[in-house]
């Protein structure tokens, strides 16, 4: 009962913090050396660990088609399924996991000791709202951010794909035909559809770890716990949500 | 804008800003306070007027640093009320009418920007004027609190006393009309303490900036106070101009406002017979 009264509170938190965020969106212009830092945070610092992530769940993703499909001598699809699974669940999936570990981490970790050490209060008694200055410009860089994240993931895994198609021996086919089936499977509807994913589940774990970090309360030892709870909490949405998004998106 | 529209009312010039200011009113109404329980606040009860400077004194963890919370409205009271010019402090409406300072007891600057920009956040977001008078403003306050050497230094490398000064200097630039200081003086050396009473007794008379100081500095209450309360054990036990009070008999008080180092009979010598053995 205690634990469904704080998910409650917790998602109508969520749910405030994001309607007054999305209150100030107009002071976004004035706000675009913020926008444009939280998009390096966001974008920049994540890119190499996606990219590597990416090429070796490509690889991976080709490994196993290869197993399968021999059973059937349909080896020559294996593009089709390493650049579906990449584009539809994988790439925005891992991308997203990868931006809780590392972004949403950072976004809980630096507001929780903003507000221990009072630097909120000292916003408030400013009557610089938090939601403004602090979170918005974090949504709005992620919605930019994702979609290249995306794109990118999805490069470099049907990249890693074709890496292992053509060099490993019990899989074994040529480049060409690993594109050509790729690219005859793989709809550019598909990759939208991944990207919107990607967009709800970054949307989601950004505004989540800025609501965990700013809702903290006690001492310093209570900014290790956000930064675990926002990271927790991130990865369940975006397990759970993934179910809810691509149903929706059918 | 704002200062247009109060230019009506009676006011003078912030020194340190050029801008304009009218006094506001502070009401504490029978609050009371408790964290989870624990009575911190005692059904507290005064006024101050406007232009007035409001001491408040009392042994370390008595409740003064979240009765000032109480009055910004950064918390709320279990019971009773804080009203600034009628109103409550903490609603948005409120902060927007009336600019309320509160210097933190440890600084609360902000550790992710400059010094320089910790004081210009204020007046960039509220758009008062363009980047080279919000330069001047930034760089007068930092002069008077002698730290504009560190205006490009980051929280983390400045010393406890420097980190005061530039919040206090961040309170100067956003022209309270009320300006809340939770022990301005702790950590600084006398000569410095003597300016921030200089600068709290010139922002009152010259500016009639209302001010409630939380402070140990007998000399501040003493000098430049107009009356002084005394909180103790979360109550607040009297409330007088500082002469009746530093005059005061009462038993409580007189330890209080001047102890006494007894060194053949120390205090915790008298702690020797609850020592484990
Ligand atoms: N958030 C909180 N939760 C629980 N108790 C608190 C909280 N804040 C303050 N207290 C308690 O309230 C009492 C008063 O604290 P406060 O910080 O107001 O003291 P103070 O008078 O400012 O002391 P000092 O002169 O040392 O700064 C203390 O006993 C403290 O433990
Ligand atoms: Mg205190």
């Amino acid at each position: 009962m205690k634990q469904l009264n704080s998910i409650v509170e917790g998602v109508g938190s969520v749910v405030q913090l994001l309607f007054r965020s999305a209150s100030y969106a107009g002071s976004l212009p004035r706000q675009w050396a913020r926008f444009i830092e939280q998009c390096y945070q966001i974008g920049y610092t994540t890119l190499p660990i996606v990219a590597i992530l990416s090429f070796f769940i490509g690889t991976v993703l080709a490994l196993e088609a290869g197993y399968a499909m021999e059973g059937f001598g349909a080896k020559e699809f294996i593009g089709s399924l390493v650049g579906l699974s990449m584009a539809r669940e994988l790439g925005p999936m891992m991308t997203s996991v990868l931006l809780a570990g590392r972004v949403g981490s950072a976004i809980a970790a630096e507001l929780a000791s903003m507000k221990v050490y009072q630097e909120i209060d000292a916003l408030t008694t400013m009557n610089i709202p938090a939601a403004k200055i602090l979170v918005l410009p974090r949504l709005a860089a992620v919605l930019v951010m994702m979609p290249v994240l995306i794109v990118i993931a999805n490069i470099v895994g049907w990249f890693g794909g074709s890496v292992v198609a053509r060099y490993v021996s019990t899989v074994g086919i040529s480049p060409e035909s690993y594109f050509a089936a790729l690219r005859h499977y793989t709809k550019f509807k598909d990759v939208i559809n991944g990207m919107e994913k990607a967009e709800v589940f970054g949307f989601v774990v950004v505004l989540v770890c800025c609501d965990i970090g700013l809702n903290t309360k006690g001492g310093p030892r209570e900014i290790g716990a956000a930064v675990t709870r926002a990271v927790v909490v991130s990865l369940i949405l975006i397990l759970v949500l993934d179910y809810f998004v691509t149903k929706i998106l059918m | 804008m704002d200062t247009q529209m109060e230019s009506s009312c009676s006011k003078t010039r912030n020194p340190f800003t050029g801008a304009e200011a009218n006094a506001v009113s502070v009401k504490v109404d029978h609050v009371c306070k408790s964290f989870s329980g624990v009575e911190v606040l005692k059904d507290i009860s005064f006024e101050v007027i406007p232009g007035e400077i409001f001491v408040l004194m009392g042994p370390s963890g008595s409740g003064k640093s979240v009765l000032l919370r109480d009055i910004v409205g950064l918390d709320v009271p279990t019971s009773g009320t804080v009203t600034i010019d009628g109103q409550d402090p903490s609603l948005e409406a409120t902060r927007d009418r009336v600019r309320v300072a509160l210097v933190f007891q440890d600084g609360a600057l902000f550790n992710s920007l400059s010094v320089y920009d910790n004081l210009a956040l204020y007046p960039r977001e509220h758009r008062s004027g363009d980047e080279d008078s919000i330069s001047q403003k930034v760089m007068h306050a930092l002069k008077i609190l002698s730290v504009e050497d560190a205006a490009y230094k980051f929280p983390s490398e400045l010393s406890g006393g420097m980190k005061k000064r530039v919040s206090i200097a961040r309170a100067l630039v956003m022209e309270p009309q009320l300006l809340l200081y939770d022990e301005p003086t702790s950590e600084l050396d006398p000569v410095m303490s003597a300016t921030i009473s200089e600068i709290i007794a010139t922002l009152k008379n010259e500016y009639s900036v209302t001010s409630i100081v939380v402070t140990h500095d007998r000399a501040l209450a003493q000098t430049i106070s107009n009356r002084v309360g005394i909180i103790m054990g979360g109550e607040l036990i009297t409330l007088g101009t500082p002469a009746e009070l530093f005059a005061t008999k009462d038993p409580r008080l007189v330890d209080f406002l001047n102890p006494k180092i007894d060194i053949k009979n120390p205090r915790f010598k008298k702690l020797e017979s609850t020592k484990p053995s």
